[in-house]
């Protein structure tokens, strides 16, 4: 309905690369551009990155983790690195902090990808560093607005309150959105390489699945009798249905069960699209294209939460095929027998307690690595040292960035 | 202050912070302190509706030397001894709702209710209910404790969904009041409002990490709170802090040859390298980490209780008995600031 091509198209690899790379995007009016002469310059790396991008790794990343493990700054670090390597890079991430935010300059910029240049004074990269910070509420009206039949439709559906409540606040929009962001991106051909955060879950599986999730509230048996309110419809609803959808009413009166009514009558005929759109996005995660980065810190609770993930992708044909451990303790050398001893009583007395408890807690967290490596024999597995300054600028990601090279 | 007049000042502590931390660590510590103290304890683990389906896990239990998931049913941790006790257990959306609807006559359907999505439905109507059925759940039990109902826990730690989640989820109540114009849910908001707004019968402990995210992040969140919630913070925990070696700075490996030669020992150069680097990555780690602390005391008028950071990757009953320690002396010097 507006020029797209199926997933299943392109075709496995460097291919499909390099007909993204190529660009349809005039052919489909993609909007967003950045200026002719930036288009020139990135289309022209990206014919010349097309062809190397099948030994440089995936169009897309996926860094799945726990909260708290620093998975929206290794995602900016792989973006980096990806521009390092001449590739032009786009990282989406989901609510960064604010000095990252600052860094990547997405704080005061809309949903759309926005390009970032090297710190002054610093040397610039082969490729091309992007960044959009994901605005969830504003993906989804834009989906709404592209698969409206007309405008009228797409009002009608942004006005309804029920449609603010699930663009808004229901369980697993921003990983839908997120997933539709990447789609969307990948789509318009102008990176190729494209690292996406996800909502920190101790189930990977809401955002793989997110694309389906607006497809299964739409099939649910409630709402389909929503939808189709007539007698017959009225009379299946069951009893407890009945008196739920009568609570619903009570506790935010008549108007919220008439808006969703509304809302899901106004959705008849957009499903369709949805639908197939969720598919395509479903293929993206699933093909050879997309690589999957867990992220995690060396510590029993957190490595626990990852390689429960980690069963869970597998349980769903998606293999992990990095680990990015973050923060952990170097590992020091020892000192020789007999030094620790005869220190004990010198002003050097802390030096060696302090060694002596950094390797403690160092040893500790190796046992933790190990069942990472145990578990997933497969999977690079990086280590990125415990930085004694917060990562929160282009530099520090580059000191991070070093840290995820191949080898 | 006594650990016993610190627990006794409200019979709800809410528990938050950013993701990682150690919101549950904390939660595990004061629980056992308070249990030391002779209370009784229920910590009371929540998923928000946005998290419904994530697996409550054992890390709780861990640091009581279990190795067993918390379910909506109450496990003892620590019961037996001769003063307190801690039990826990995790409340879920769906759960709270199954109970809510059996509270209200539809036992019979309620199971099959939620298992046709009958959640999503709730939560797409009335975006706040699914979070607030949870805290009226607590609610129900801060009743219980302050009723002195007989085996009821005389004190409630809801270790709370992680910062940005925590506003949303103490907001429901809020959201819900504005909603709703009448019928048992509104009567239910009310009454979780009032809980929440009574700084005698619940208050908020915010945990942090002395590193620059997550403390720009709590004093973010300590001001939303109180702004959208009114709920009172009563303390902020600083957890993970190295314990402060007195290592000298600017000392160079051979500095550390020659002070090492003073004490009689010749230090190679693998170990001068070992400890000089090492001894450099601590003092830096203590020197953020003070920074941290200090900004936070600026930004953030609210008592700073301090845990140590533990040099293990593991934390069981061993951690917990030095953090419980630890969290004693915090508490015995502990005053309340009363805000302007």
């Amino acid at each position: 309905m507006n020029g797209e091509v199926p997933a299943s198209e392109q075709g496995p690899g460097g291919s499909g690369r390099v007909r993204a790379a190529r660009g349809d995007r005039t052919a489909r009016g993609q909007k967003g551009a950045t200026g002719a002469q930036a288009d020139a310059t990135s289309e022209l790396a990206g014919a010349m990155s097309g062809g190397r991008a099948t030994l440089l790794g995936p169009d897309v990343v996926v860094c799945v983790g726990p909260g708290g493990v620093g998975k929206t700054t290794t995602a900016a670090a792989l973006a980096l690195r990806g521009a390092k390597d001449g590739r032009r890079a786009c990282v989406v991430t989901i609510d960064p902090a604010r000095r990252l935010a600052d860094a990547l300059g997405t704080r005061h910029v809309g949903n759309e990808p926005h390009r970032v240049g090297p710190p002054a004074g610093a040397r610039g990269w082969p490729g091309e560093l992007w960044a959009v910070m994901l605005d969830a509420q504003s993906t989804f009206d834009h989906l709404v607005g592209r698969y409206a039949t007309n405008e009228a439709q797409a009002d009608a559906i942004l006005a309804n309150p029920v449609y603010r409540n699930i663009s808004a606040a229901l369980s697993g929009t921003q990983e839908y959105m997120a997933v539709e962001k990447l789609y969307e991106l990948q789509e318009s051909g102008r990176w190729d390489l494209i690292v996406v955060d996800t909502p920190p879950a101790r189930h990977a599986l809401d955002f793989m699945e997110a694309p389906r999730h607006l497809i299964r509230l739409l099939d649910n048996r409630v709402f389909r009798l929503l939808m189709a309110p007539t007698r017959a419809g009225l009379r299946a609803i069951e009893f407890g249905t009945h008196v739920l959808l009568r609570t619903v009413a009570k506790v935010a009166g008549g108007q919220v069960v008439a808006d969703t009514v509304e809302f899901f009558a106004e959705f008849e005929g957009m499903e369709d699209g949805f639908r197939a759109r969720a598919k395509r996005a479903d293929e993206l995660l699933h093909s050879g294209r997309t690589e999957f980065a867990l992220v995690c810190s060396p510590r029993r609770d957190t490595v626990d939460e990852a390689l429960f993930l980690a069963g869970q992708l597998a349980g769903e044909g998606f293999e992990v095929d990095k680990v990015i451990v973050n923060r952990c303790y170097p590992l020091y050398q020892p000192v020789s027998p007999g030094v620790a001893e005869g220190l004990a009583e010198s002003p050097l007395a802390p030096f060696v307690v302090n060694l002596e408890q950094l390797a403690l807690v160092a040893s500790k967290e190796k046992e933790q690595l190990d069942r990472v490596t145990g578990a997933l024999p497969k999977a690079s597995v990086y280590r990125v040292p415990f930085l004694a300054r917060e990562v929160a600028d282009l530099e520090a990601l580059a000191e991070v960035a070093r840290y995820l090279d191949e080898g | 202050m006594e650990p016993l007049s610190f627990f006794s000042q409200a019979r709800v502590l809410i528990v938050t912070g950013k993701g990682g931390t150690g919101k549950t660590t904390v939660s595990g510590v004061m629980a056992n302190l308070a249990a030391t103290a002779g209370l009784r304890v229920v910590v009371v683990q929540v998923a928000t509706a946005s998290d419904r389906l994530q697996p409550e896990t054992a890390n709780l239990s861990r640091l009581f030397g279990s190795d067993r998931a918390l379910a909506y049913d109450e496990m003892a941790l620590r019961v037996g001894q001769a003063d307190g006790e801690v039990r826990a257990r995790a409340l879920r959306p769906d759960t709270a709702l199954v109970e809510y609807l059996h509270l209200h006559g539809l036992r019979r359907i309620s199971r099959r209710l939620v298992n046709t999505g009958a959640l999503d439905v709730v939560a797409t109507a009335v975006p706040g209910m699914p979070d607030m059925l949870v805290l009226g759940k607590v609610k129900q039990m801060e009743r219980a404790a302050a009723a002195g109902l007989a085996r009821a826990p005389e004190l409630i730690l809801l270790d709370a969904p992680a910062a940005g989640h925590a506003v949303r989820f103490l907001q429901s109540p809020h959201g819900l009041l504005e909603a709703a114009s009448g019928g048992p849910v509104r009567a239910q908001a009310e009454e979780v409002v009032e809980m929440l707004s009574d700084p005698a019968r619940c208050q908020v402990v915010l945990v942090t990490t002395p590193e620059e995210t997550p403390v720009s992040e709590t004093v973010e969140t300590a001001q939303l709170l109180e702004d959208r919630a009114g709920t009172k913070l009563c303390a902020v925990v600083v957890n993970g802090r190295l314990p402060v070696l007195p290592l000298p700075g600017g000392l160079g490996v051979d500095d550390l040859r020659r002070l090492a030669a003073g004490a009689g020992v010749t230090l190679g150069a693998g170990d001068a390298a070992s400890l000089s680097a090492a001894g450099r990555l601590r003092l830096l780690r203590q020197e953020a980490q003070a920074a941290q602390v200090a900004r936070l005391a600026e930004e953030l008028p609210l008592p700073q209780l301090e845990l140590p950071f533990c040099f293990s990757a593991d934390l069981g009953p061993e951690q917990l008995e030095a953090l419980t320690g630890a969290l004693r002396k915090a508490v015995a010097s502990w005053e309340p600031v009363e805000l302007p």
